[in-house]
């Protein structure tokens, strides 16, 4: 059953049929997709969802597209793991992390694309194509591989080289363009109007796309035992994910799945590229774009998409938003490998450091129930560590060299 | 000055389906306003009530953005593009 009753543009009002559209021909406002929740509360219940699989696709009747047999490798339902470690470095009280490191191609972006290339798919398109800062380049050549579709993936060329290999491995067309990501990002909007049938991802089906994203939120909820947190932190590079997350809470009350929701929504961002943080905390009502330059690759966007919308979901949920640098970044990784066993890529080190600024000046705090979002793995940008990890000592294979070297070092720990 | 315009399809309503049109002005200003003058429409669009460029409409200047650059007054020279397109994309 499919609940969708069109798409309807966030700015002008302007309705659409449920297509391959993304923008308002009118006002180039963004389409969002509309249910019927009357219908949705009449069937959902944490019963029929505990039914479904543990994938992305357990909350189908909240999401744009139906298919038995949707483009799938597992997406979604990852570990919220209860952080005590991490909180009490940061004097925080119940502090959970949802860990989507483990969805298949190692980020979010599996939700995002699973959803996408379920509607390309169904609207009869055969070629999956992005513009990526890399998590989606990796996931839509995956999912195009499952799926039998062939890929077009438009990156910038400085990418780590983690995130080109997890790509070209799947076979589909790789293109590295001379350019930051909003390069990138121009050229795949000019593409997708020269070449209707391709189904660019975050361009002509972006409407679906960014829905994935409302499954983080419901995960949570269920997770916690159907209930919204307190607080959430999520890391802004368009500001799609923030802006579905919020509105993932909300349809949840929207259809009784939850009692109500006074979730807070503060968003992260990195120094070198904090479009969104920079708005928040001028109380500008306008984002002025950016050119990045920051270690948390998968973060560069200087001029987000739905940077308005995120800023607005912050400033409506009495969220706060904040910047960290690079070092920050790389303490935020450490941070969080060393107290909770769970190794981020950059944007999750955004996300830690940011919490954990947040928390120092009070933003954040200790009587709330907090969930970071962590949203990509720390293979993928592996390359961002180098020379600040590694072997504590190499000695050779004697025990003498190694008690000389490590003695010292092993009174400190328990034996 | 004489300079193209690429319009994007979602506009292409309003050129008979055209993707580019030859337009005159000295600033980008002046020629999204000389386009709108050729092909009505254009104005409302791209510009709200206090005739700024709407949030979801970016232009560029060959391959700038014309936000960096002094938006609406960056003058333009003979023979470059201005390009429209839409902001709603990406991330």
């Amino acid at each position: 059953m499919n609940y969708v009753t069109g798409l309807r543009c966030r700015e002008c009002g302007r309705q659409y049929p449920a297509e391959a559209l993304h923008v308002c021909d009118f006002c180039f406002g963004p389409l969002e997709v509309n249910y019927d929740y009357e219908r949705i509360a009449a069937v959902v219940s944490p019963e029929r969802i505990a039914q479904g699989p543990r994938t992305i696709w357990r909350y189908a009747d909240l999401l744009p597209v139906e298919d038995a047999t949707p483009v799938d490798l597992g997406a979604g339902f990852t570990p919220l793991v209860r952080a005590d470690r991490l909180a009490a470095e940061l004097g925080l009280g119940e502090l959970w992390i949802k860990d989507d490191t483990a969805n298949p191609t190692g980020s979010f972006k599996d939700r995002v694309v699973s959803v996408a290339l379920t509607k390309a798919r169904q609207l009869g398109f055969k070629v999956a194509a992005c513009a990526s800062t890399g998590n989606l380049a990796n996931s839509v050549a995956a999912h195009a591989a499952r799926a039998g579709m062939a890929s077009i993936v438009l990156i910038p060329e400085d990418l780590e080289e983690a995130k080109v290999t997890m790509t070209a491995v799947y076979g589909g067309t790789v293109v590295a363009v001379r350019g930051s990501y909003d390069d990138v990002n121009r050229l795949c909007a000019e593409l997708g109007s020269e070449n209707p049938s391709w189904a660019f991802v975050n361009v002509n089906i972006r409407t679906y796309y960014a829905e994935g994203s409302k499954t983080l939120a419901f995960e949570v909820a269920e997770q916690l035992g159907w209930r919204a947190p307190d607080h959430v932190v999520v890391p802004i590079a368009s500001g799609s994910q923030l802006t579905k997350v919020a509105k993932g809470f909300a349809e949840l009350v929207e259809v009784g799945l939850i009692d109500e929701s006074h979730v807070r929504v503060s968003g992260a961002q990195a120094q070198g590229c904090s479009p969104v943080a920079t708005a928040f905390q001028n109380g500008a009502d306008a984002i002025a774009p950016v050119r990045p330059d920051t270690i948390a690759k998968s973060l560069s966007i200087g001029n987000p998409a739905d940077g308005w919308y995120a800023l607005e979901a912050i400033r409506r949920s009495g969220g706060s938003c904040a910047a960290v640098t690079d070092d920050e970044i790389l303490d935020g990784i450490g941070l969080l490998a060393r107290t909770e066993g769970i190794f981020a890529e950059t944007a999750g080190g955004v996300t830690i450091a940011t919490l954990a600024k947040l928390a120092a000046a009070g933003e954040v705090r200790r009587d709330e129930c907090v969930v970071a979002l962590v949203t990509g793995h720390g293979l993928k940008t592996v390359q961002a560590l180098s020379g600040t990890v590694g072997p504590t000592v190499t000695i050779d294979p004697s025990l003498g060299d190694f008690d000389a070297a490590l003695g010292d070092e092993l009174s400190k720990v328990a034996r | 000055m004489s300079v193209t315009v690429r319009v994007p399809t979602q506009l292409r309503t309003l050129t008979a389906g055209r993707g580019e049109i030859e337009v005159e002005g000295a600033t980008v200003g002046e020629a999204l306003k000389a386009l709108d003058a050729a092909h009505a429409g254009f104005a409302e669009r791209l510009f709200d009530d206090t005739g700024n460029l709407r949030r979801f409409v970016n232009v560029f200047l060959a391959d700038e953005d014309v936000r960096f650059l002094d938006g609406l007054e960056t003058p333009v020279s003979a023979g470059q593009t201005v390009s429209i397109v839409p902001a709603v994309a990406g991330g």
